[in-house]
C-alpha cells in the first residue's frame, strides 16, 4: 500500500489510481478474523469501468463520473467547480452552512487530533488519503487561492495546490469516502469539522455541477419527490404491502393488527423509512402491534413522501433536503396530527427533527419526536405485559450516529433494552462516542462497481471489530446473538457486513431493530416473534 | 527610541483590537445556519449531560421548558480554555507541548495586565511603587512574566519540533506555520533576554509602561529589551491576521455550532431570522435546483425538482 501520498498528488495526471489497498495493510480484526486473508477478496474494477469512468483515486469507484472526452470539457468542468466553490461562500447560496464552513476553513490548526477518531482512517491502516484532514486541506487551499484570491503570501501562509480536472475528479470520489459521522469533529479542540467539509464538497458537485451518487439522487431524492418513496412504491403499492404485513403480523402474534391510514387529527403520524416495508416488514409490523396494544391514536400517511421518512438530501444537496422535509411536514399538516414520530431511521430522525428545524416555519413547524422516546414511555409505563425471559440471548446495541452523537438520543433505547434483554452488553465505545456502521452518508445503499468491498473492508471494519468484541464470550454458533440497530440504513449496512464475513452462517449473529425485541417479549403475543432466520 | 517603542506598541494594540473585531463581526454577521450540533452539549440538563443526552430524550419535549445548565457550560468551557481538555483526551503528545505554550500565554497576559495596573497607579501616584506592596507586586510580575515567557517558549519549541519531525503533521505544515512558531520564539526569546540581561528588568518594564501611559520621552532601555518589545508588539498585531486567532473562532464553533441546540418556535426570534434567509435568491446552476436568480429558497423548497441531465 502506498502511504506517502501528498496533497499535490491529487492533481497528478495518471491512469492508475493513487492508492491500491491490500488486505494485509488494513487494521487487524479479532477472532475469528485474525488472518488478514479471511473474508472475500477485494474485487478489482473492470477495465471497461476504468476506461469509461474517473477511477483515479483508489481501488473503487462510488460516483461513476464519465471521463470528459476533450480538454475543453475538462476545463469546463473545472470552471464549473470553481464557480460552485465561490457560491458556497456566499450567503445567498449557502446561508445554510456558511458560518460553520468559514470557521472550519479558516481555523484548522492541522494538529491531526481528529485522525485517530476516524474509523475509516484507522481501518485503512492509517492511510494518508483517508485522513480526515486530507480532503479538508485540499478544500482549504482551494478556498484561500480561488475564493479569497490569495497570492504568493497566501500560498506561503496556507499552502498551495494546482487545480485541474484530475484533482476535481478525485475530490468528487474523495467526498464519498467519508461517512459524515462527525466523530472527528467531536475531538477537534478548535471545533473544525471535516465531516462538514465533505458534506459541502458534495453540495458543490450536486448543486452546481449536477454530479451525485445515483443511488442518492436519481433513485433517491428524485424518485421520492416524484413517486413518494425512493423504493419506488406509490401510495397504492405501499398500502397493499402494509395490508399484507398486518396479516402476517396477526398470524405471527395471534393479535389483531390493523394499520390505520390517513386518520385526521391522530395523535401520532408515524413515518417509517419505506425500505423497512420491503426489506424488514416485521419492523413496521412490530410498530403496529406495539402502538395498537398501547392504545396510541396513530396513523400512517399516503401523501407523497408522507410514508417514507428518508431524506437523502441531507447528505449531498440542501435543495433536495428542504423539498423532502417540506413534503413530510405538509403530510402532517394535512392530517392535522399532534406530532410526527419517526420510525427506526437515524438520518430521518436528524434530518426532520434537527436540521429541518430551521427550514420548517409557521404551520409547517409541527412537533417531531423520536420513536425511541415513545417506545421507552410505552415499555416503562407498564402498558404492555413483557417477559424478559423471552429475550434470553446475548444482545448488543449499535448507536446510529445521526440519532445519538448528532441528536443526543442515547438513553431511551437503552432503558428499553435493559428492561427486556437480560443479557444485554454494550459495545466499546458506545453512546455519543460510538463508531459509525460504515454505511452512513448513503454508503449503505451505494453498491455500484466494487464499492461494497470498500464499504465492508474499510468503512465497516471498525464496527465489525466492535461487534466481535461485544460477542467475544459467546461466538459459539450454538448461541444465537442479536445485534440491535434501531436504524434502517445501519441495518442495511450491518446485514451486508455480517453476510460478507459469514457471521450468521458461522457464528449466528443476527441483526434487527428495537421493536422486534419488544414484541418478542410481549406476553400477549405468541412466542417466537424473532425467527432466527437470516433475512 | 522611546517614541518609536510607544508608537509600535499602540499601533500593535490598535491592529490587534481592530483585526479581532473585524474577524469576530464577520462570523457574527453570517446568517443563521441549519442546526449542526454535536453531543454532549454541556448546557443540557445535569441528568442528561453525563451520557450526552438531549431534550429529545423527553417525551413531547416541546411542551417542557429546558432550562440552560449554565454551570455545566462554564465547567466545560473552563476545562477547555484553561487546560485544553480536548487535546488532553485525544492528542496527549500534542498537549504536552500545546498546554505549556497556551498556559504560558495566559500567565503573560496576566503579567501584562498587572504591570499596566502598576504603571497606571504609579502614573497617578508616583510614590506608590516604593513600598512593600510594590515589592510584592513586582515579585508577582517577575514570576508571572518570566514563567509565562519560559513556558510559552518551551511549548513553542516543542510544537516546532513536532511540526518538523512528526510524519502526521509534516505534509500539512506550510512555511507560514513554521514562521508563526519561530516568530513566537524570537519575540519571546528576545524579550526574555532583555529581561534577564537588563539592569533592572521589572523597573525597565514598569518605566516603559509608565512612559507608555504618559508619553514620557525620557524613558531609556537596553537595545535587547527594546527589540523584544518591538517584536512582541508586531506579534500581537500579526496574530489576529492568521488562523492563530482561533480564540475568536472557538467562541463561534462551540456556542454557535456544536452547542447550538436552540429549537425554532413558531413566532420566535429564530423564525424571524429564517424568514430573511428563506428570501435569499440562490444561483446554483444544476438543473434540478431550478434556481434562476429570481426564485427564493422558500420557492425552491416548495417546488418539485426539474429533471435535468445528470452526469
Amino acid at each position: 500500500m502506498r502511504k506517502d501520498i501528498h496533497l499535490k498528488d491529487l492533481s497528478r495526471k495518471q491512469k492508475e489510481p493513487l492508492l491500491h489497498l491490500e488486505k494485509k495493510d488494513l487494521m487487524p480484526l479479532p477472532y475469528p478474523l485474525e488472518d488478514p486473508d479471511d473474508g472475500p477478496p477485494f474485487a478489482e474494477l473492470k477495465e471497461q469501468i476504468r476506461e469509461k469512468y474517473e477511477c483515479g483515486l483508489d481501488d473503487t469507484c462510488a460516483v461513476s463520473i464519465p471521463k470528459p472526452a476533450t480538454k475543453e470539457e475538462e476545463d469546463a468542468l473545472v470552471a464549473k467547480f470553481l464557480s460552485g466553490l465561490e457560491k458556497l461562500f456566499t450567503k445567498e447560496n449557502n446561508w445554510t452552512f456558511l458560518q460553520p464552513l468559514l470557521l472550519s476553513m479558516e481555523h484548522c490548526a492541522k494538529c491531526q487530533t481528529c485522525s485517530e477518531a476516524c474509523h475509516i482512517y484507522e481501518a485503512s491502516g492509517k492511510n494518508e488519503l483517508y485522513r480526515p484532514t486530507f480532503r479538508s486541506e485540499l478544500m482549504r487551499r482551494l478556498y484561500f487561492k480561488h475564493v479569497k484570491k490569495g497570492g504568493l503570501l497566501s500560498a506561503w501562509q496556507h499552502g498551495d495546490i494546482e487545480i485541474n480536472w484530475p484533482l476535481v475528479a478525485r475530490l468528487i470520489e474523495l467526498s464519498y469516502r467519508c461517512n459524515l459521522c462527525r466523530r472527528c469533529a467531536q475531538t477537534c479542540p478548535i471545533g473544525a469539522d471535516n465531516g462538514l467539509v465533505a458534506h459541502e464538497l458534495r453540495k458543490i458537485f450536486s448543486q452546481e455541477m449536477g454530479i451525485a451518487a445515483k443511488e442518492l439522487h436519481d433513485s433517491g431524492s428524485m424518485l421520492q419527490l416524484q413517486v413518494g418513496s425512493s423504493t419506488g412504491m406509490n401510495a397504492v403499492v405501499v398500502k397493499d404491502n402494509i395490508e399484507f404485513i398486518d396479516e402476517d403480523m396477526e398470524e405471527k402474534t395471534g393479535m389483531k393488527v390493523q394499520t390505520p391510514w390517513d386518520v385526521e387529527g391522530a395523535e401520532v403520524l408515524l413515518i417509517h423509512n419505506a425500505g423497512e416495508i420491503l426489506a424488514w416488514p416485521e419492523n413496521p409490523g412490530a410498530f403496529a402491534v406495539i402502538l395498537n396494544a398501547a392504545g396510541i391514536k396513530w396513523t400512517l400517511s399516503s401523501e407523497v413522501a408522507g410514508y417514507d421518512s428518508i431524506n437523502y438530501g441531507v447528505w449531498y444537496d440542501d435543495a433536495q433536503f428542504a423539498r423532502v422535509a417540506v413534503k413530510h411536514a405538509e403530510a402532517a399538516k394535512k392530517l392535522g396530527v399532534k406530532k410526527i414520530v419517526l420510525g427506526e431511521c437515524g438520518h430521518a430522525h436528524k434530518a426532520l427533527t434537527v436540521i429541518a428545524d430551521r427550514v420548517l416555519t409557521g404551520d409547517l413547524n409541527i412537533p417531531r419526536e423520536s420513536s425511541m422516546t415513545l417506545l421507552r414511555d410505552i415499555v416503562m409505563s407498564g402498558r404492555l405485559k413483557l417477559d424478559p425471559g423471552r429475550n434470553d440471548f446475548p444482545v448488543t446495541l449499535h448507536d446510529p450516529c445521526n440519532m445519538v452523537r448528532l441528536m443526543g438520543i442515547v438513553e431511551p433505547q437503552r432503558e428499553v433494552i435493559r428492561k427486556i434483554c437480560p443479557r444485554f452488553r454494550e459495545m466499546t465505545p458506545h453512546g455519543v462516542d460510538n463508531y459509525c456502521c460504515g454505511g452512513g452518508s448513503g454508503f449503505a445503499i451505494m453498491s455500484g462497481n466494487n464499492f461494497p468491498d470498500w464499504r465492508f473492508q474499510v468503512a465497516g471494519r471498525k464496527k465489525l471489530e466492535q461487534i466481535l468484541h461485544a460477542f467475544g464470550d459467546c461466538m459459539d454458533p450454538s448461541i444465537p446473538k442479536y445485534l440491535c440497530a434501531p436504524c434502517s440504513n445501519c441495518k442495511g449496512q450491518l446485514r451486508d457486513l455480517l453476510a460478507y464475513y459469514e457471521m450468521w452462517d458461522k457464528h449466528k449473529i443476527l441483526y434487527g431493530g428495537l421493536v422486534e425485541l419488544i414484541v418478542n417479549a410481549m406476553e400477549d403475543a405468541k412466542p417466537g416473534f424473532i425467527e432466527w432466520e437470516w433475512h | 527610541m522611546s517614541i518609536l517603542l510607544y508608537v509600535i506598541s499602540y499601533f500593535s494594540l490598535l491592529v490587534f483590537i481592530v483585526a479581532c473585531a473585524v474577524r469576530a463581526l464577520s462570523y457574527a454577521r453570517a446568517p443563521i445556519h441549519l442546526r449542526w450540533e454535536l453531543y454532549p452539549v454541556p448546557h443540557e440538563a445535569p441528568h442528561r449531560v453525563g451520557h450526552g443526552g438531549s431534550y429529545y430524550e423527553e417525551p413531547e419535549w416541546w411542551t417542557k421548558s429546558s432550562p440552560r445548565n449554565l454551570l455545566g457550560e462554564l465547567k466545560s468551557m473552563g476545562a477547555e480554555i484553561l487546560f485544553l481538555k480536548a487535546l488532553w483526551e485525544f492528542n496527549r503528545k500534542l498537549w504536552y507541548r500545546s498546554f505549556p505554550f497556551h498556559f504560558g500565554l495566559y500567565i503573560l497576559i496576566f503579567a501584562v495586565f498587572l504591570i499596566l495596573l502598576c504603571g497606571l497607579i504609579s502614573f497617578i501616584s508616583p510614590g506608590f511603587m516604593q513600598g512593600s506592596l510594590a515589592a510584592g507586586l513586582q515579585f508577582v510580575f517577575r514570576a508571572a512574566g518570566g514563567g509565562g515567557l519560559a513556558l510559552s517558549i518551551w511549548g513553542a519549541l516543542g510544537l516546532l519540533q513536532l511540526r518538523l519531525t512528526d510524519s502526521r503533521m509534516k505534509i500539512y505544515t506550510t512555511p507560514g506555520d513554521i514562521f508563526n512558531l519561530l516568530f513566537f520564539i524570537a519575540a519571546f526569546g528576545t524579550l526574555s533576554a532583555g529581561f534577564l540581561l537588563g539592569t533592572g528588568p521589572s523597573t525597565g518594564i514598569l518605566a516603559f509602561t509608565r512612559g507608555l501611559l504618559s508619553f514620557d520621552t525620557s524613558f531609556e532601555t537596553t537595545g535587547l529589551l527594546a527589540a523584544g518589545l518591538v517584536l512582541t508588539g508586531l506579534l500581537v498585531a500579526y496574530i489576529p491576521l492568521t488562523h492563530m486567532s482561533h480564540f475568536i473562532a472557538k467562541y463561534f464553533t462551540y456556542h454557535n455550532i456544536r452547542w447550538d441546540d436552540a429549537a425554532n418556535r413558531r413566532g420566535g426570534r429564530i423564525e424571524v431570522k429564517l424568514a430573511e434567509c428563506l428570501a435569499y435568491r440562490p444561483t446554483w446552476s444544476a438543473a434540478h435546483i431550478g434556481a434562476d436568480g429570481k426564485k427564493t429558497w422558500a420557492d425552491i423548497a416548495a417546488s418539485s425538482p426539474a429533471r435535468g441531465p445528470k452526469k
